[in-house]
């Protein structure tokens, strides 16, 4: 641990976590390498695949832009805090149910992607478009599906939470 | 959509009473993956375990002329540094050739350069520490002096007599060359009405797996025996290779391999960096973990693709296809990678032009050339998309010369559906294939005539949309000609374990594995119909070769035919096996025993005889109440390999419907259409994705990814955001549909379908793209990727 360590205190799913962290080190690697949480995966590093897309103070960042010094206070939520919270097992069920995932990799930051999504329409009473989905969801890349399933199941709990 | 639960479909000769041949049955393994609970080897963590990073060489060619490490080594928490020379004393080098490949020539490849570094990114230096952050610390200390060498770049010139040759003991820059003659090719073209000649090009990409390449390896000295956690599709093959090349038996190694993060062949080779982990944790006796970053990856996973075709096709006035005639030259990189050899993709590309299609007169040459790049090698599709570019693009252009639809043009050339058994033009043997009947299905399916009625309309309000087509054929299932002949150890059989738990549970392990594309569902969806139970009560185990049968992993769409094969015969035997417990708890014979739904029944009547958990708890707790001399097998093994035929090809034809923007030069894709044949299909919500997947993995090919390379051998987009691949946004919906005709080599009759998608996607782009400038003057494009430049400079508007 260099001179430069600062002491850092947020909220990750809910807990109080305090450690003292390197200036340099980003939030996806502390969340990985000193918290264990294993769910948030690490594919570019440098903001453009998704892979690392957890949830800072209700917004979605890349777990690999935002430093962990930079979360003094905030409150963390990675795919392991949202799945036992219940609120995105829907979409979980949907994507099990159409395939919308093979090998997994992209799959927590598309999920939380989507779950923005999903958010942000619930707030304005409308149901997204296939094109609205896969223009929100362009900043998570995945290799495997070709994007159609994950469109698919997507949609399903768009017209599902939207009561269609 | 609405998402629609699986439903029983109706029978077919492979149906028992609880069937799961043909059925969506989810896969089980995606709950934990949803939830980011999977364990990829980037997740592996071990105690006192320390990580590796590599100084790589900047250089495309340079001699390394010095290493100072001293200021590296003092830095707290580094452990060792470790040039070639002292790995070579812990791992033997190693050469990919293979003898059926005539001629194929390599040298010996390091797991660290010695003396000379062959391309840009070649590892040159390992820094080993307690994080990766000290590690790479570590790397920004180590002073390398090279002496930089001339660059082989260009594989045209690559064996020009002035070019220097990468490896003197070589001799020269050609690594394999092949010729085929076929017919009477000059004569055919002589009498041909029209001849089309062009040059096709194919951008060098590459995989751009969302995992990087991970490994994790744990030399025991107290054990003296090696586990190696490997993001790889081939566990016993890298079993064996790391035996081999650090002089162990291959009991004293054995390779884990759990969730992997997408492979599509990037993830079945030797890599030097891998293999040098894997030295580094015997020579220190700790756990040594390297996982590639996103920069690495790009210079180092395997490239592929790299070809240039000059290609030439004869047609009759009537639309009869002449002949066909191919030169392609590929650069590899300086090395042909182990085992599988970088002269298969160029061997396909022979293999494979011209395919789907009746004609005589066929004269292919190929030459893979050494070069100072990243070494290509096999990925998802090995040869096909560049084979099957070239045949469709010339198809179509050959139609549009003497003004003929393009689907009537291959109606009229496509080998006919009752023609079968027979062989290619280049010697390809052919079961059954179904041209024609997927041609007229995707004609029906797409409404053609009522697009290209669509198309003409709006051509006249200026705007341009284009159709195009690719018929296609994939090796599937291949057996030992693949490899085998050639002396690689790769098995191409492939074996299933299944046994019954002491509460009626059945539990497969497998030699194949899952890279994400579903083995584990067809495995269990195998063995639940074939032994007789629901499949929630099946487990399915793979990747791990202290633990599941001898085979050979998942590669070239043989998971499903193969894999699923054996597992579904050990499912079989062990239904024998349970049966016979059946009969002698029952007395009576156990042919007149079944298993359905998890029960024993009677097989005439389907009355219920027996629990599988009452007959575990006799076998396992109360063998004293059997018969004497009766002892209970509540475990099968069964392995398969294909026999009947080298390879089970399979066929399908692509269109694509797309708009072209005349200003920008963007090309917006609108819709894409696949139907093939894979025989038997067991699971067809995951053959639909591995088709959709593929599709978009092609057109990436096709519109957005190219490794760019300077004349000096320098990657210029190695990262991201430079390099393009397909996103969400840019990419079309894709319906697909199958036509089945199933391969009598197996009895489930299944072939493979990982690899059709990508196979024809990018011909299928490319001809849509030029039948949408062809009202325009525009010269074809078939230099791909086809950017918004280079589709400006056809239509001279830059």
């Amino acid at each position: 641990m260099s001179d430069h360590a600062l002491d850092v205190s947020m909220t990750v799913n809910g807990e109080r976590v305090a450690e003292r962290i390197e200036p340099r080190q980003t939030l996806v690697d502390f969340l990985r390498d000193d918290l264990g949480l294993t769910g948030s995966h690490v594919g570019c590093e440098h903001g453009v695949c998704g892979a690392c897309t957890v949830r800072v103070d209700g917004q979605i960042v890349r777990g690999c832009l935002m430093l962990a010094v930079q979360c003094e206070g905030a409150k963390v939520e990675t795919i392991e805090g949202l799945s036992d919270s219940g609120e995105i097992a829907d979409l979980q069920a949907a994507f099990v149910a159409r395939n919308a995932l093979q090998c997994g990799y992209c799959t927590p930051g598309m999920i939380a992607a989507a779950q923005d999504l999903l958010r942000h329409a619930k707030e304005t009473k409308r149901v997204p478009s296939r094109n609205e989905i896969r223009e929100h969801l362009s900043g998570n890349y995945c290799r495997c599906t070709g994007y159609h399933a994950i469109v698919d199941a997507v949609e399903a709990v768009a017209l599902m939470r939207a009561g269609r | 959509m609405k998402i629609t639960p699986d439903q029983p479909p109706t029978l077919t000769a492979l149906d028992r009473p609880n069937s799961y041949i043909g059925r969506s049955v989810p896969r089980p393994n995606l709950h934990r993956l949803t939830q980011g609970r999977g364990l990829y080897v980037s997740d592996v963590t071990l105690p006192r375990m320390a990580h590796v990073a590599f100084v790589r060489s900047p250089h495309a060619h340079a001699r390394i002329k010095s290493i100072a490490a001293e200021a590296a080594k003092k830095l707290p928490g580094v452990i060792a540094v470790i040039a070639g020379a002292q790995l070579a004393n812990v791992m033997t080098p190693w050469v990919g050739v293979l003898t059926h490949l005539k001629g194929l020539k390599s040298a010996p490849q390091s797991p660290i350069a010695v003396d000379v570094a062959c391309w840009q990114g070649e590892a040159v230096c390992a820094v080993v520490a307690r994080s990766r952050a000290q590690a790479e610390d570590g790397c920004e200390l180590v002073e390398i002096a090279y002496e930089e060498l001339p660059a082989v770049t260009n594989p045209e010139t690559a064996l020009d007599a002035k070019t220097p040759v990468i490896h003197a003991s070589l001799g020269d820059n050609l690594c394999f060359e092949r010729k085929l003659d076929v017919g009477n090719v000059d004569k055919a073209f002589a009498e041909s009405d029209a001849v089309v000649e062009t040059t096709f090009v194919f951008g060098r990409h590459t995989g751009v797996t969302t995992e990087p390449r991970a490994v994790v390896a744990d030399w025991n000295e107290g054990e003296q025996r090696m586990t190696v956690y490997h993001a790889t599709q081939a566990p016993h093959m890298m079993q064996d290779l790391f035996a081999k090349h650090l002089s162990l038996a291959a009991d004293q190694v054995r390779v884990l391999t759990k969730d992997v993060g997408g492979s599509f062949g990037i993830k079945v080779h030797t890599y030097a960096d891998e293999m040098a982990t894997v030295a580094l944790s015997k020579l220190l006796k700790q756990p040594v973990k390297f996982v590639a970053d996103r920069i690495e990856s790009f210079v180092t996973d395997i490239h592929a693709r790299d070809h240039r075709v000059k290609a030439k096709i004869g047609v009759k006035q009537d639309g009869t296809i002449t002949a066909f005639e191919i030169d392609d030259l590929t650069g590899i990189g300086p090395y042909s990678v182990y085992p599988r050899t970088s002269g298969i993709e160029a061997n396909q590309v022979v293999n494979l032009t011209g395919g789907p299609y009746n004609f005589a007169n066929y004269r292919a040459q190929a030459r893979v050339v050494f070069t100072n790049k990243n070494v290509m090698c096999q990925y998802r599709a090995v040869g096909h998309p560049i084979a099957v570019a070239v045949t469709e693009g010339l198809v179509e252009l050959a139609a549009a010369k003497i003004g003929m639809d393009p689907l009537e043009l291959r109606r009229r050339n496509l080998i006919a559906d009752d023609a079968y058994p027979c062989a290619s033009v280049a010697g390809l043997k052919f079961e059954q294939l179904s041209h024609h009947e997927s041609l007229a299905h995707l004609d029906a399916m797409m409404n053609y005539a009522g697009l290209r009625a669509e198309q003409k309309k709006l051509r006249g309000q200026g705007i341009y949309r284009g159709i195009g087509f690719a018929s296609f054929i994939e090796v599937t299932n291949p057996s030992a000609a693949f490899y085998g002949v050639g002396g690689a150890r790769i098995s191409s059989q492939d074996g299933a374990t299944v046994k019954l738990d002491s509460q009626g549970g059945i539990t497969i392990h497998s030699g194949v594995t899952e890279q994400g594309q579903g083995t584990e569902s067809v495995l269990a969806q195998c063995v639940a119909t074939s032994f007789g139970v629901s499949i929630d009560k099946v487990r399915v185990i793979t990747g791990d070769t202290d633990n599941t049968p001898y085979g050979g992993g998942t590669w070239a769409s043989r998971a499903a035919g193969i894999g699923g094969e054996a597992a579904w015969q050990a499912g079989k035997a062990l239904r024998g096996n349970v049966l016979a417990v059946a009969g002698s708890m029952l007395q009576t014979t156990p042919q007149s025993l079944d298993i359905q739904r998890g029960v024993v029944v009677d097989k005439a009547t389907g009355t219920e005889r027996l629990s599988l958990d009452e007959l575990a708890r006799v076998a396992y707790f109360r063998p004293d109440t059997l018969p004497p001399g009766f002892q209970p097998e509540l475990m099968a093994t069964r392995h398969y390999v294909p026999r009947a035929w080298p390879f089970a090809f399979t066929n399908g034809i692509q269109a694509s419907y797309l708009e072209v923007d005349t200003d920008t030069g963007f090309v917006k894709l609108l819709k894409h259409w696949c139907i093939e044949d894979c025989g038997t299909i067991i699971n067809p919500q995951l053959v639909d994705e591995q088709i959709r997947g593929g599709v978009v993995q092609g057109i990436g090919a096709a519109l957005f990814e190219q490794c760019h390379y300077d004349e000096r051998g320098q990657m210029l987009n190695g990262n991201m955001a430079d390099y393009l691949v397909p996103m969400a946004a840019e990419m079309p919906d894709i319906t697909c549909g199958h036509v089945v005709s199933p391969t009598a080599d197996s009895e489930l009759g299944a072939k493979g379908a990982g690899e059709a998608g990508t196979a024809s996607a990018p011909a299928c782009i490319m001809n849509a793209i030029n039948d949408a400038l062809r009202p325009l003057g525009a010269q074809a494009l078939t230099d791909m990727p086809f950017t918004p430049g280079k589709i400006l400079a056809a239509l001279g508007k830059v």
